[in-house]
């Protein structure tokens, strides 16, 4: 019954929010099984993986769901109290300007990110500080300021829950969400 | 307009209204006061499990406070009766409760208390209370209450309540429970993360933070009708509201124009206006209780401390220098002292400062402190803390002596605000 809720709740959210692309960890954790999935996922275009051997044109929309294409890397990772965009995230950055460039409807929701240590506003603050970083630099690159909005989750959603240096690098993260298919 | 549609339909999944909650609060005393007062409280007359109810949850209140020893008084006591005082000072006590409690039929009670100076051999007080049965509880913290009030010169702080976030699974209930952890009720339910809850100076509402559209939104909530609207959902991220003392305004933190800064926003969510500028992280703000000043963290030195700031503007001043990370500032209800959130060596704990002469106490041997909130009397100081990997809330008092446990089996709880005194 309160599984049944759950999934009629997050239908409810899909449709109502027109969301098309969500990160692995808005999903509600009782939502595992092939069947919930589908009704969860109701209504949302699925994409066919890609054929060995078969070209793709990486700004295209199928572009964002292939795995051969930087456009399915959406996570960012910071350093401990740093907001630096590190030279290896500037590819998958340059990959999302230039689909956002040439897709000019599309809108993006930038996370930000922390871990766990400390005040849980005051991470929220570094969080938005990632966040908007990525957003900058989305900027710089020649996305427009109306498709970019910076947010932060602060510690809230963790990926990884254990106290350990590899887990916290894993939180402290900026993560790039795609609007519905509408913008 | 598009948002609107979200929130409507993402509030639909939501628990609104007031239920109660599934699992119990336990509080457990950990510390006590130095020099605690010998009271005794006896079995009062009447009805004889209305009676033993009543006196078991004064004692409680009156043991849990860490300022109290409970003497035990021999015999029952009626309110008109006139205590063995000889008896009771060779018990130890310096105070004595006797009542009498009388039912009529359509389950209303008056419940009449004496309390007396057991060395002087006077009345100190003589209050009667009418209540159902159902209010049994709160007669007994209202009584409670004036046994602190007279013994102590201060108001006692049973008949408040405190508001906390409560983690079961991947579920969030905002939950408000009496000071002593009874009474649990759930105003909000919700998939995604509640954080940073504060009531409003009357306690008729909780303004919060809620992840439920995807970002922190700020909410209003009346406890009473469960209805609520949305205080501040600017682009970015909006959170920490904190109430003006008149109860009029908040100020949340926006990041509307860019990082992480204080604005004011009248409670319904009209007139925002920025409160300071900078271009580093401002965030956690609080009145203080007179209303001049907003106390919050800022990283503008390099690493996060607390400042205030005049509420017209003006220059930040720094308020804490030692060490490299100092958060979360909650003023006392006296604006006399600061409490908040020091890292020592990787440790978090609960600091108390003096902001007259700047001297800071630790009150705490924990290592994961967040979120004090002072009691309406100033007191104690409620916080979130972690044992054994799970989240609990803890009470302490300023002085660091008395120290309470409240947890809940197999959840994690967060976020404690502690509620007014309302008359």
């Amino acid at each position: 019954m309160r599984a049944l809720l759950a999934v009629s709740t997050l239908t409810l959210l899909l449709a109502a929010c027109g969301t098309q692309t969500l990160a692995p960890e808005q999903k509600p954790s009782d939502v595992v099984d092939g069947s919930s999935n589908r009704v969860g996922n109701e209504g949302i275009p699925v994409t066919p993986p890609p054929q060995p051997g078969e070209t793709f044109d990486p700004e295209s929309e199928a572009a964002l769901s292939d795995s051969r294409s930087l456009l399915s890397k959406r996570n960012i990772y910071f350093d401990y109290d740093s907001y630096a965009i590190k030279p290896e995230f500037q590819p998958i950055l340059e990959a999302h300007a230039k689909f956002l460039s040439k897709n000019k409807a599309r809108k993006i929701m930038i996370q930000g990110n922390a871990d766990e240590r400390g005040s849980r506003e005051y991470n929220l603050a570094l969080g938005q500080k990632r966040a908007e970083a990525v957003k900058k630099t989305l900027g710089l690159m020649g996305v427009r300021e109306e498709q970019l909005e910076s947010v932060s989750l602060g510690e809230e959603k963790p990926v990884c829950s254990d106290a350990t240096e590899d887990c916290w690098a894993k939180n402290r993260r900026g993560e790039i969400l795609y609007s519905g298919r509408e913008f | 307009m598009k948002l609107k549609r979200i929130f409507f339909a993402c509030a639909c999944g939501m628990l609104m209204g007031m239920t109660p909650a599934r699992a119990q609060l336990t509080v457990e005393i950990t510390g006590a006061g130095a020099n605690r007062l010998p009271v005794a409280i006896a079995d009062f007359s009447g009805e004889r499990i209305v009676a033993q109810a009543l006196a078991s949850v004064i004692r409680a209140d009156l043991e849990r406070s860490g300022l109290f020893r409970l003497v035990d008084a021999g015999s029952p006591l009626a309110e008109n009766a006139t205590p063995p005082f000889n008896d009771l000072k060779d018990r130890g006590a310096d105070a004595v409760v006797g009542g009498t409690i009388s039912g009529s039929a359509d389950n209303r009670y008056e419940t009449r208390i004496r309390l007396s100076d057991v060395p002087k051999q006077s009345v100190l007080g003589n209050p009667a209370y009418v209540h159902t049965g159902a209010q049994l509880r709160a007669t007994a913290h209202r009584i409670a209450d004036f046994i602190h009030e007279k013994l102590t010169g201060e108001p006692g702080i049973f008949s408040t309540r405190i508001a906390y976030v409560v983690k079961t699974g991947s579920r969030f209930e905002l939950q408000i429970a009496d000071a002593d952890g009874g009474n649990a009720q759930a105003a909000l339910a919700s998939r995604e993360p509640i954080i940073s809850p504060t009531w409003s100076p009357d306690g008729s509402k909780l303004a919060y933070v809620s992840f439920e559209a995807k970002k922190p939104v700020v909410y209003v909530h009346d406890l009473a009708s469960g209805r609520r609207h949305v205080a501040a959902n600017f682009k970015g991220s909006n959170s920490a509201p904190a109430w003006s003392p008149e109860g009029k305004r908040l100020a949340v933190v926006l990041t509307k124009d860019g990082i992480s800064q204080i604005y004011v926003v009248n409670a319904d969510g009209s007139g925002v206006a920025r409160v300071a500028t900078s271009s580093s992280i401002d965030t956690e703000p609080r009145w203080s209780p007179d209303g001049q000043f907003i106390y919050f963290t800022s990283d503008r030195g390099g690493s996060p401390q607390i400042y205030r700031i005049g509420i017209s503007g003006g220059n930040a001043e720094r308020i804490t220098f030692e060490g490299s990370y100092n958060v979360t500032p909650r003023p006392s209800p006296d604006g006399k002292s600061l409490a908040f959130v020091a890292r020592n060596g990787g440790r978090f704990q609960l600091a108390l400062m003096d902001l007259a002469s700047k001297q800071t106490q630790i009150l705490t041997d924990s290592t994961k402190d967040e979120s004090p909130s002072f009691a309406p009397n100033g007191r104690m100081i409620l916080y979130a803390t972690e044992i054994g990997g799970r989240g609990v809330l803890a009470a302490v008092s300023s002085d660091g002596r008395v120290k309470q446990k409240l947890s809940i089996l197999a959840s994690d709880i967060r976020e404690p605000a502690w509620g007014p005194s309302v008359k």
